[in-house]
């Protein structure tokens, strides 16, 4: 906007111009202030705080004090119910993450063939379940371990289980169980991305597509969608790690926490556990830094596996 | 003049209909199987739902009864009344002040989000200042740090800033959230340069131009955040954070009274259908625009 006086400025160093720049900018700063104020207060200092806090043994009553690597070597080391929780995400994280994610995209894929008041049916129907979170007392009474719940008489009649099993407190079944309930939950804003990102596709990219040959809807799937919706794709998984890698609200409310043996512990319920049952923050910070550092890197792989689709 | 255009446009849609019927590749006896797919799975996904709404309704003489039935004989209302005696009966404070709670801190929550993160992704998408770039790039890694990834280390936040069991402790959190500007400013950036230097000209300021022509242009994203924040917002559950029974939720008194056991199902099941039905009913309306937001929803870089 104005060069022509920048130019002596520009002469005195790269920093005087930027305090200039900053200077005629003031009116964005001022436009940006109240997002971030409130973005950096309970976004950006959490999750920077964890790693400083993780070295401390921070009670929230007694000030805190420097414990040096201790909470991290106990974390690895000397707790195995961590290591439990850590085995317990890894498997959530493949079921509700590439799994679902898979899953999403099949579904949107298939939803996409369909016309269109079908269309926005079939994308209420399996969004539905993400956007409530009480009606697992409906899965409590499904799964309930007396010969009363569903699945239990349902099972007992087909002679396939002698006895009621007991769905929420058999360590065999905790896990199994929560999963399902999970996926249930999980097609949410990635589920929707991708189904826009579908929609977005111009029609004539297939016809274009029969012309050159394409015989039928897997070639189609292969050759033209995926390639052309690598973006949607991407802040699709992005989604995914997030809620995948915080699993955890779930299974406490549908299992309990701790669960029966821990069987569907996940890292979360560890920190909930410490954070806000304990209160032993510098233990609770180190395993939330933990899980950042694993997101982060998760993150980091699926730019790289999905980078070839972006251009 | 009106009947005209609409002729104009039904002719368009027409037009639209005969090309979406003349499909390249695929077969109808693929579409059959994919439909009943669909269905089958579908059936799956909302049948916890379709039957809690079923229970609520039931009178006491149905809901026990065994093999349970997938439809109501006599509907009633009384579960919904129950819900409220039950309510005042334990806690001392009405059902009334818990709903109040919910519906003040959703709408809260929905105007200042939408305030907030209108300016910011007006600014991110269309200035250039020293920052900027820096900015983008948060937001997007930001994205992965949801509320229910953070709220443990924020819950030490609250607590030094003294906000523990206040409004604010509810409200303030959700203020912010990196999917809404970034939404917002994904769909901003394909609002035209030109526009906004036009207005630059005739002399409106930052703010005006943010509110008279960027957002009014914006409204499918206006609409997609008001629904992704009134589903966080209603959702929220006090947890730790508020222990005064009067500034609770009404998500958290639901939880509340399903700890009682499936003995009181029918209130039970009342109160987890007056927690579904405002999002579905929300999501419903506005479906269209949320899946013209997500469109744009893209990662390029």
């Amino acid at each position: 906007m104005a060069n022509n006086s920048d130019q002596p400025i520009i002469r005195q160093g790269k920093w005087k111009y930027t305090w200039h720049m900053m200077k005629t900018n003031k009116a964005c700063y001022a436009m940006l202030l109240p997002f971030m104020l409130f973005f950096t207060i309970f976004t950006i200092l959490p999750v920077v705080m964890s790693l400083p806090i993780g070295f401390t043994n921070f009670n929230m009553i007694e000030t805190p004090k420097f414990v040096g690597l201790s909470n991290f070597y106990t974390l690895f080391l000397n707790d195995d119910v961590f290591l439990i929780a850590v085995r317990n995400t890894l498997i959530f994280a493949i079921f509700t993450g590439p799994f679902s994610y898979v899953l999403s995209f099949l579904i949107a894929w298939l939803i996409n063939e369909m016309s269109n008041f079908w269309k926005t049916f079939f994308t209420f129907v399996y969004y539905a379940p993400s956007m409530t979170t009480s009606v697992y007392v409906t899965w409590q009474l499904i799964l309930s371990g007396d010969s009363y719940g569903y699945l239990n008489a349902i099972l007992m009649d087909l002679g396939i289980l002698n006895a009621p099993a007991q769905w929420l407190t058999d360590t065999t079944y905790i896990l199994t169980v929560v999963i399902i309930v999970q996926l249930w939950m999980s097609m949410g804003a990635g589920f929707l991305a991708i189904r826009a990102g579908f929609q977005n596709i111009d029609k004539s990219m297939y016809e274009a597509g029969a012309i050159e040959g394409i015989k039928n809807r897997w070639q189609e799937l292969f050759m033209i969608t995926i390639p052309s919706m690598g973006p949607q794709l991407l802040f699709a998984a992005v989604i995914q790690i997030s809620s995948s890698f915080t699993v955890g609200m779930v299974g406490q409310n549908l299992v309990g926490l701790p669960s029966t043996d821990y069987a569907a512990h996940t890292i979360m319920n560890h920190a909930t556990d410490y954070g806000s049952i304990r209160y032993e923050m510098g233990y609770a910070s180190a395993i939330c830094f933990v899980l950042f550092a694993a997101m982060l890197l998760a993150n980091k792989g699926i730019n790289w596996l999905l980078g070839k689709y972006l251009d | 003049m009106a009947r005209k255009r609409r002729k104009k446009q039904q002719s368009i849609d027409k037009l639209k209909v005969s090309e979406k019927k003349k499909r390249v590749n695929g077969s109808l006896g693929g579409d059959i199987a994919i439909f009943v797919f669909l269905c089958l799975l579908g059936a799956f996904m909302v049948f916890p739902l379709y039957y809690s709404i079923i229970q609520s309704m039931k009178p006491v003489e149905e809901l026990f009864v065994f093999p349970p039935k997938l439809y109501v004989l006599n509907p009633t209302t009384n579960n919904f009344s129950d819900m409220f005696k039950v309510a005042a009966s334990s806690w001392q404070v009405p059902l009334s002040r818990y709903i109040f709670n919910s519906v003040f801190i959703t709408i809260v929550i929905c105007a200042a989000n939408l305030f907030v993160c209108c300016c910011a992704a007006f600014v991110l998408s269309k200035c250039k200042f020293p920052g900027s770039k820096a900015i983008n790039q948060i937001i997007v890694i930001a994205l992965l740090f949801s509320s229910n990834a953070t709220w443990i280390m924020s819950f030490l936040v609250m607590s030094k800033l003294h906000m523990i069991d206040t409004y604010w402790a509810l409200i303030l959190p959700s203020v912010s959230t990196a999917m809404g500007l970034y939404l917002m400013r994904q769909s901003m950036t394909t609002i035209h340069d030109s526009m906004v230097e036009a207005a630059k000209v005739d002399g409106a300021g930052l703010f005006r131009i943010c509110w008279q022509i960027v957002v009014p242009n914006s409204k499918p994203a206006l609409m997609t955040l008001i629904i992704f924040a009134f589903q966080g917002a209603w959702n929220i559950q006090g947890g730790a954070l508020i222990y005064s029974e009067e500034l609770k939720t009404l998500p958290t008194v639901v939880q509340q009274i399903t700890l009682a056991g499936l003995a009181r199902q029918g209130v039970t099941f009342a109160a987890a259908v007056v927690l579904l039905i405002p999002p579905l009913v929300v999501f419903l309306i506005a479906q269209g625009n949320v899946m013209e937001t997500m469109a744009n929803s893209g990662m390029k870089d």
